[in-house]
């Protein structure tokens, strides 16, 4: 579940509050937005993929709230791991030109027969 | 983390109750319900066929839904004739003979040339060592943030976070929606001579990737107008995940070795249910210990990626260590069932009325098995785009605009109270019980007839419970519809489930092990209070709001 909007990042875009698909922030006025319905997010990561600025984090876990710390997150890369992942923000490459989907068929266990 | 709740500030229009004196009220041609691939795809139709299009999506066009938030395959056959023929004999004995080949062959043929614009349209598929384009798989936020712009380069007008809660209607057929607008607590009504409803399948919030978005309101809009629906009882279908996680994409697991709690080892060769029986047991885990070099581990994740990031954050290595799998519920957008289309444009048996992508059935490609994610991509894809040009030409045909008509609001159950001084629905609880009836493995996997009869008893006496009073914010409003549409979607599919007495594709019996012969025909599914199931083409199909009664099998019901 979406567990941090990252104050110190955030730049008030408000562009998490529009793609969220579960409806999960509330805009508010002059600061970050907040998490206001947090059961209701769907772990579903594609906040992470849009936030402009890597101030927002997922947890794995779909079913429980765990506690964070942003220092922590920072530290690891685990803020805008996603992105980067995906090859989103300027100046990277898609996943979708990398895409290693084809290759699968050649490393198929199946084929060990 | 951050402060939950509210603070100074703080906007949440979707919680207040709506202002109902200040509608969002306006006209088009065509009204698409949905912002997955299929909803843009009908809109973009639509739009290149000269109708002014809006699109309303629960969420946002882009990311909400099944496709958006991790990798698709799509059905990508070369047009060699062989290799078309081999596609569709293959698919035509796995969906049980219920799918038609021309259908197969029309979306092969349609999805080919489509990806090719998708491409011009600046979709990096990635190449061979030849140069030539693979394009038989999709990253889902690359896709989808493209076809956001596509669609609204064609002049399509998007109104994100605006579910879709009930249609209008007069004796001509359907005449637009209405619904909410979370992010401004508004009402909408947008009158259309045509809509499509392309707002996916129903997952009952059972939490795979991207799917609680997906909860059944367009097959409700639809059967309330009278609209006929095909092949609810293959809604049998069931995603491997990490435990506790939401990624139901299940390929990669295809490297992995399952095991239970004491380490021996499930054995799946061959038997599809093992994960199931083994789950029904206790705990399994999963470790991908067939990528055994580092080659196979960075094909594996540059093709799946969203399928380790939450093991990476779990602290997993999940090619070393055993990390927990379920399997997760995913009713009707992996199933097959969804609105009956009745042409080969997604017209419905309502006038002016289309459906596309998981909201229509698809059993027509992919007969009784589960199209994966590669046909219900295509799927999604052709009868989008085929609908949309559908409604468009309908619209612009129409005589009659729509400000000159008559229209009335068609919702029931979860919009509007049966009675004056009728209870409040008690959604979370509605959602909690129907869940319980569709997601246990031992109702709804490992389907016997006195149990499925049982659970559909239980699920019919809810329906009263979901005609109660809604409540009165976006949120409220959307959630009481929402269950409505669940505990409707689940007595469909048991229903229909028990008129098939048989095992045919995802659909199994236990007291029916066999698949019968003189069964291999689809069964429509219609009605919303009373329920009833007739084999396609054995009764003539009915505008009416209540088809006729059969007679061939004994209605199970409320």
């Amino acid at each position: 579940m979406i567990e941090l909007v990252s104050v110190s990042r955030c730049i008030e875009c408000n562009l998490c509050v529009k793609v969220c698909p579960t409806h999960v922030f509330d805009e508010v006025e002059g600061a970050a937005p907040v998490i206001a319905r947090q059961s209701d997010c769907q772990t579903c990561f594609i906040c992470e993929a849009y936030c402009p600025v890597d101030a927002l984090y997922v947890a794995p876990f779909a079913d429980r709230s765990v506690p964070v710390s942003e220092d922590d997150l920072e530290e690891s890369g685990a803020l805008g791991g996603w992105r980067a992942t995906i090859g989103w923000g300027p100046g990277r490459t898609p996943i979708a030109k990398t895409d290693s989907t084809p290759l699968l068929e050649s490393i198929s266990p199946r084929r060990r027969g | 983390m951050s402060e939950v709740g509210r603070v100074n500030g703080q906007r949440s229009p979707s919680s207040e109750p709506i202002r109902a004196d200040d509608p969002i009220k306006f006209d088009t041609d065509v009204l698409v319900l949905g912002g997955g691939p299929a909803g843009a795809w009908a809109a973009y139709g639509a739009a290149s066929r000269g109708a002014r299009v809006t699109l309303v999506d629960k969420g946002y066009l882009g990311s909400s839904g099944a496709t958006a938030p991790g990798g698709n395959n799509v059905l990508y056959v070369e047009p060699d004739q062989k290799l078309r023929d081999e596609a569709v004999a293959s698919r035509m004995a796995q969906g049980g003979y219920l799918s038609e080949a021309r259908w197969i062959h029309r979306i092969l043929d349609n999805v080919y040339e489509q990806l090719k614009l998708v491409e011009q349209w600046g979709y990096p598929f990635p190449k061979d060592e030849y140069g030539n384009s693979q394009r038989s798989h999709l990253q889902g936020p690359e896709y989808m943030k493209l076809m956001r712009n596509v669609v609204k380069k064609a002049g399509v007008r998007i109104l994100d976070q605006s579910p879709a809660l009930e249609l209008l209607v007069d004796s001509h057929g359907v005449g637009g929606a209405r619904g909410v607008s979370r992010l401004e607590g508004l009402p909408w009504e947008i009158r259309a001579s045509a809509v499509v409803i392309a707002t996916g399948g129903c997952a009952f919030l059972a939490g795979g990737l991207g799917c609680n978005v997906l909860t059944g309101e367009g097959l409700l809009m639809a059967a309330e107008l009278g609209a006929e629906l095909s092949g609810m009882e293959f809604a049998r279908h069931y995603a491997p995940s990490a435990g506790g996680g939401t990624v139901t994409r299940g390929r990669t697991l295809g490297w992995g070795t399952f095991s239970r709690e004491d380490g021996t080892v499930v054995d799946r060769r061959g038997d599809p249910d093992a994960l199931a029986r083994a789950l029904l047991d206790g705990p399994v885990y999963a470790v991908l210990d067939k990528a055994d070099t580092p080659e196979k581990r960075r094909i594996l994740r540059g093709a799946h990626a969203i399928f380790f990031l939450p093991l990476d954050r779990a602290g997993f290595d999940p090619f070393t260590q055993r990390f927990p799998v379920t399997l997760r519920y995913e009713g009707t957008v992996r199933g097959v069932g969804g609105i009956r289309i009745t042409g080969d444009d997604c017209s419905t048996t309502i006038p002016g009325l289309y459906a596309a992508g998981d909201a229509a059935s698809r059993q027509l490609v992919t007969g009784a098995s589960s199209g994966g994610g590669a046909f219900n991509a295509a799927w999604a894809l052709s009868s989008g785009g085929w609908s949309g040009e559908a409604a468009a030409q309908y619209a612009l045909s129409l005589g009659r605009k729509p400000h000159e008509r008559t229209l009335q609001a068609a919702g029931r159950a979860g919009v509007q109270s049966a009675s004056t001084g009728s209870a409040s629905i008690e959604t979370a609880a509605v959602i909690k019980a129907v869940q319980s009836e569709v997601f246990p493995l031992e109702i709804n996997y490992f389907r016997s007839v006195p149990v499925l009869e049982q659970s559909l008893r239980r699920l019919n006496a809810l329906w009263p419970a979901v005609n109660g009073a809604p409540g009165t914010s976006a949120d409220e409003l959307l959630r009481s519809r929402e269950a409505a549409a669940m505990v409707q979607t689940a007595r469909w599919s048991h229903t229909a489930a028990l008129a098939r007495t048989e095992t045919r594709g995802m659909h199994t019996f236990a007291e029916y092990p066999d698949t019968d012969p003189r069964q291999q025909r689809r069964l429509t599914t219609a009605g919303v209070e009373t329920i009833r199931v007739r084999p396609e083409g054995l009764a003539p199909a009915s505008a009416h709001p209540e088809p006729h009664p059969i007679s061939w099998r004994k209605a199970v019901a409320a």
